[in-house]
């Protein structure tokens, strides 16, 4: 007997175009900034040029009476208007110190950047020509720009905490608390290391915007923001100035790019928002790219002490890590847990005892303050321990690959539970490490180096690896409560079928780029059977989607995507008991494929979805007590974190007279767990290698002792061209995650987390032969070249 | 200071303040929103348009020194409805995420084509260090274009 599936074949899987591109190569698509909306007044906002400083006075007449100023405001002018001070949402430990933070200064000013005054004007440019009138007279105080500097209290930046140390955060293995010691005292290995992770400027090509429009008399405000989380914004916005909820209405509308940094609560956003109910009219704000890069939050800022016990063999029996991690002026939303996003990663991909000590201290600098980028906290620490890795290997002569695959959790350990209590969903980091080599010719590199890194070369050869496992998909509500995160890690969908069959998504999720119209609209498709053409996918309005905790921490597949998929599931159950009734069948008999129910044994007893749908809404003939619509709600918090892995293998070619890096190849093999959407996919693997690279090669907020930011432009800081980053090899493994009912894993976050470390085991493995054992990222001309001149100084000694 | 600009086919008569930026003119004044701004140092090229068919970073110029001249915006450049052979490839390649400097790399990625009908991938790469993307790693805008170029 032959069987024959005549099931369509999926749309899940497939390289689907995206539905959101016409709109946004045309021109079509509306971004923050783009709103045409009459009679708003524009907002600008003066910036201390102190990086610490008490204000002694602000002098607002003269720009009060320049042409088109409605309004100068002062930080004490609007002191009263605030609720309270600005959000955050992660106090990571009871007796963490967090300095009161209001949308302008009073008093004194804490970073190059902070807010002292605004300007209210008929345009953007007579609200920013104003800003030169207002006179501030500043007392500067010393700056503090070193983290170690700030741990010392020489100066003390927030006099009423008395400290700039805000927490202390330990991650200790309860019952195993000897173990670490133990195992160092009898490691055959051990290794030391100080890695600096560098301050790292977000850059999303669309800087912020905001647009506050209020109904004076009805009492609604209407908040656009170019924002990752309108969700959350909509709570604190709410909550910060004691505005109802339910007046509140948050839309996110095109937003062009997050990484981070746009999620948050900013102060132009609460500005705009206390300035449109004052002056009941619209009120927006655009920023320049040079505020950008002072007021808008800045990603890593850790130093980090890594030890490693190994026993004779290689393998790991300890990991010791101290963290300072720098804050910043002030806390924004998530800032204080942000390293502790990273803190059950140090030991990677490895299978380590339950020997783990892990603190990290965050302290107060007076520079702008720091929270989410990309990664937030992973990539840190996946490059403190491959980078460790790495400095182990060569202590004990062996080649790293073969370090790693002595340590690797093995495919059959999985689901692992982890030292740190938690479980590992699934994984097989000697495939993806095996096939990453493949393509990246690993033992071909080695060969060459071997003839190529000859005494007196100037062009010298290195290859490096990164393996990293990323916990993501945030998050278990409950692991949140346990890390005193205010929220919890759910996400809701509503899948609605319209009378005409065509369907409705509501999700919770907020893109900016991530294409979830399209993904939405294929994981619909699937369930439904029907085209993803005929799936509209309503959000980033908090009127229209009222739940969801947005886009971040690579939750919105595995957290959000998955509620639609059990919507849609419950959806089929509710049309089921539709077509039961109407095809005088039992449920349990009928069969739904192809969008289609269909009586078992009896082909031609069949009911479209079209048809129940249509029924659904005349509501002729329901069965008794079936409420007449066809549409399903569901919110989903997720049991577990999602683990995507991989191994990122990159080639490097350094001159030893310029200390210009080439990448030769990039080889990045990733594993999500099952693809919605290939194409999506390798979009977001090459964007977030080319993010970490841009760490390791290129990008660093620069300050001088003063606490002034050096490189505050596009001009300056170096955001990689396309002349600078090559092609990107990709593989992927499959290995879809048990914990959810499409096998799926986030993968926005994983090419960063694990480009920086691949490229800079390069990069060292380059120079290794010329004695240079590491470097401070990035790897520029001048940082390699001066990497060179001091290990060649320390030889000749 | 009174101009007259040809913006995608259509004259416009329009007074303006002799410091608006080219940019804030097409966007402010003529409501063509679709190029962004992304930088005040000239340096990301969101903003890139054609002046008299030429890749132009219009924060680069005033709107006065385009007067007489002949302007395409990322809103001229699909023609009856049907997206530009270089829109449809990079919807094709995946040359685009969040799309904010995409109308800009579009403009630029034609013009480079117009000057080099059949660039190498190294080319493309030079040809568009002026146009910064975030999003992307530029993997799939250098094949998008080499794409287009192929078409």
């Amino acid at each position: 007997m032959t069987v024959t599936d005549d099931r369509p074949a999926s749309v899940l899987g497939t390289r689907r175009l995206r539905k959101e591109d016409p709109a946004l190569l045309t021109g079509e698509a509306k971004y923050t900034n783009d709103l045409d909306l009459p009679g708003a007044l524009h907002l600008a906002v003066l910036r201390s040029p102190y990086a610490h400083a008490r204000i002694i006075s602000v002098d607002t007449s003269a720009a009060a009476t320049s042409p088109g100023v409605v309004a100068v405001y002062s930080g004490a002018d609007l002191a009263d208007t605030w609720g309270a001070p600005m959000p955050s949402a992660w106090a990571v430990t009871a007796d963490m110190k967090n300095p009161a933070h209001y949308p302008l200064a009073s008093g004194k000013v804490c970073y190059v950047g902070d807010g002292v005054a605004c300007v209210l004007a008929t345009s953007d440019a007579a609200a920013r020509d104003a800003l030169d009138l207002i006179d501030v007279q500043y007392e500067p105080l010393p700056a503090v720009v070193d983290l170690e500097d700030a741990l010392s209290d020489r100066v003390v930046i927030h006099e009423d905490l008395g400290t700039n140390s805000s927490y202390t955060w330990d991650l200790k293995i309860e019952g195993h608390e000897g173990q670490v010691d133990e195992a160092f005292a009898n490691a055959a290995y051990t290794v030391r290391e100080r890695f600096v992770q560098q301050r790292l400027i977000p850059m999303a090509m669309e800087p912020r915007a905001v647009a506050a429009v209020p109904q004076p008399f009805g009492g609604d405000m209407v908040l656009y923001s170019a924002t990752q989380v309108p969700h959350i914004l909509k709570v604190m916005v709410a909550l910060t100035l004691g505005i109802p909820e339910h007046q509140m209405r948050v839309i996110a509308p095109a937003v062009g790019g997050g990484f981070g940094s746009k999620l948050d609560v900013y102060a132009e956003e609460l500005l705009c928002v206390a300035l449109a109910r004052k002056h009941k009219v619209p009120v927006r704000w655009v920023e320049e790219r040079g505020e950008n890069t002072v007021a808008t939050i800045h990603g890593r800022g850790q130093i980090q002490h890594v030890e490693l016990a190994a026993d004779a063999d290689g393998k790991l029996t300890a990991v010791r890590i101290r963290i300072l991690a720098d804050m910043g002026g002030y806390q924004q939303l998530i800032t204080a847990g942000i390293p502790i996003l990273g803190a059950f990663l140090y030991a990677g991909v490895y299978d380590l005892p339950h020997a783990y000590d892990f603190s990290c201290t965050g302290v107060y600098t007076t520079l702008t303050p720091t929270d989410a980028y990309r990664g937030a906290g992973r990539p840190e620490a996946t490059y403190a321990i491959e980078r460790a890795m790495d400095v182990l290997a060569d202590q004990m002569g062996i080649d790293p690959m073969d370090l790693r695959k002595r340590n690797f959790i093995r495919k059959e350990q999985f689901p692992y539970t982890a030292f740190t209590g938690l479980t590992y969903d699934s994984g097989d980091h000697l495939a993806a490490a095996e096939m990453a080599a493949e393509l990246a010719d690993y033992a071909g590199v080695r060969a060459r180096q071997a003839t190529q890194n000859v005494p007196g070369a100037t062009k010298l050869l290195g290859i490096g690896q990164a393996s990293y496992f990323e916990m993501c998909g945030l998050a278990p509500s409950r692991v949140l409560a346990s890390l005193n995160y205010s929220a919890g890690g759910w996400e809701a969908a509503t899948v609605r079928v319209l009378p005409t069959n065509k369907v409705q998504v509501v999700t919770g999720t907020a893109p900016h780029g991530q294409g979830h119209e399209t993904a939405w609209s294929m994981i619909v498709a699937d369930r439904l059977g029907i085209s993803p053409d005929d799936v509209d996918v309503l959000h980033s309005d908090t009127a229209i989607a009222p739940l969801g905790l947005d886009t971040y921490g690579s939750r919105s597949l595995p957290v959000g995507g998955v509620a639609i998929a059990m919507a849609c599931d419950k959806v089929i159950d509710k049309a089921k008991k539709i077509a039961a009734h109407q095809l005088e069948a039992n449920e349990d008999d009928l069969d739904f494929v192809g969008g289609s129910f269909t009586v078992k044994g009896s082909p031609d007893r069949t009911m479209p979805l079209a048809a129940i749908a249509f029924e659904a809404f005349t509501a002729h003939n329901l069965p008794d007590g079936l409420e007449p619509n066809l549409e399903a709600q569901v919110t989903y918090d997720p049991p577990n974190f999602s683990w995507p892995f991989g191994t990122h293998i990159c080639t490097v070619e350094i001159d030893t007279e310029t200390g210009q890096v080439d990448v030769l190849q990039y080889v990045a093999v990733d594993d999500c767990g099952n693809q919605v959407n290939p194409l999506i996919v390798e979009g977001q693997v090459h964007g977030g290698v080319v993010q970490g690279m841009a760490q390791a090669l290129y990008e660093e907020a620069v300050y001088d002792s003063d606490g002034t930011l050096k490189n505050a432009s596009l001009a300056e800081y170096l955001v990689p061209a396309a002349s600078d980053v090559p092609n990107i090899t990709l593989g992927h493994t499959v290995t879809p995650s048990p914990t959810n009912p499409l096998g799926v894993k986030g993968i926005g976050e994983a090419g960063t987390i694990g480009s920086a470390p691949a490229v800079m085991n390069a990069v060292i493995d380059a120079l290794s032969s010329l004695g240079v054992s590491d470097m401070p990222m990035p790897a520029s001309p001048h940082n390699v070249w001066k990497a060179i001149q001091s290990a060649q100084q320390g030889a000749s000694k | 200071m009174k101009i007259s600009v040809t913006v995608n086919g259509t004259v416009h008569e329009s007074d303006v303040e002799p410091r608006t930026l080219l940019v804030h003119y097409v966007r402010e004044v003529l409501g063509l929103t679709g190029t962004n701004i992304g930088c005040d140092t000239s340096s990301c090229g969101a903003c890139s348009l054609h002046v008299n068919g030429e890749a132009v970073k219009s924060c680069t110029m005033l709107a006065v020194q385009a007067d007489g001249q002949s302007i395409t915006t990322i809103e001229g450049l699909a023609v009856d409805g049907e997206m530009h052979p270089m829109q449809q490839a990079f919807m094709e390649n995946h040359g685009l995420q969040c799309g904010y400097c995409t109308p800009g790399m579009v403009m630029a990625a034609t013009s480079l084509l117009k000057e080099n009908p059949n660039p190498t991938e190294e080319e493309v790469r030079i040809g568009l260090e002026g146009n910064l993307c975030r999003c992307t790693g530029y993997h799939n805008i250098v094949k998008s274009v080499l794409a287009a170029a192929a078409k």
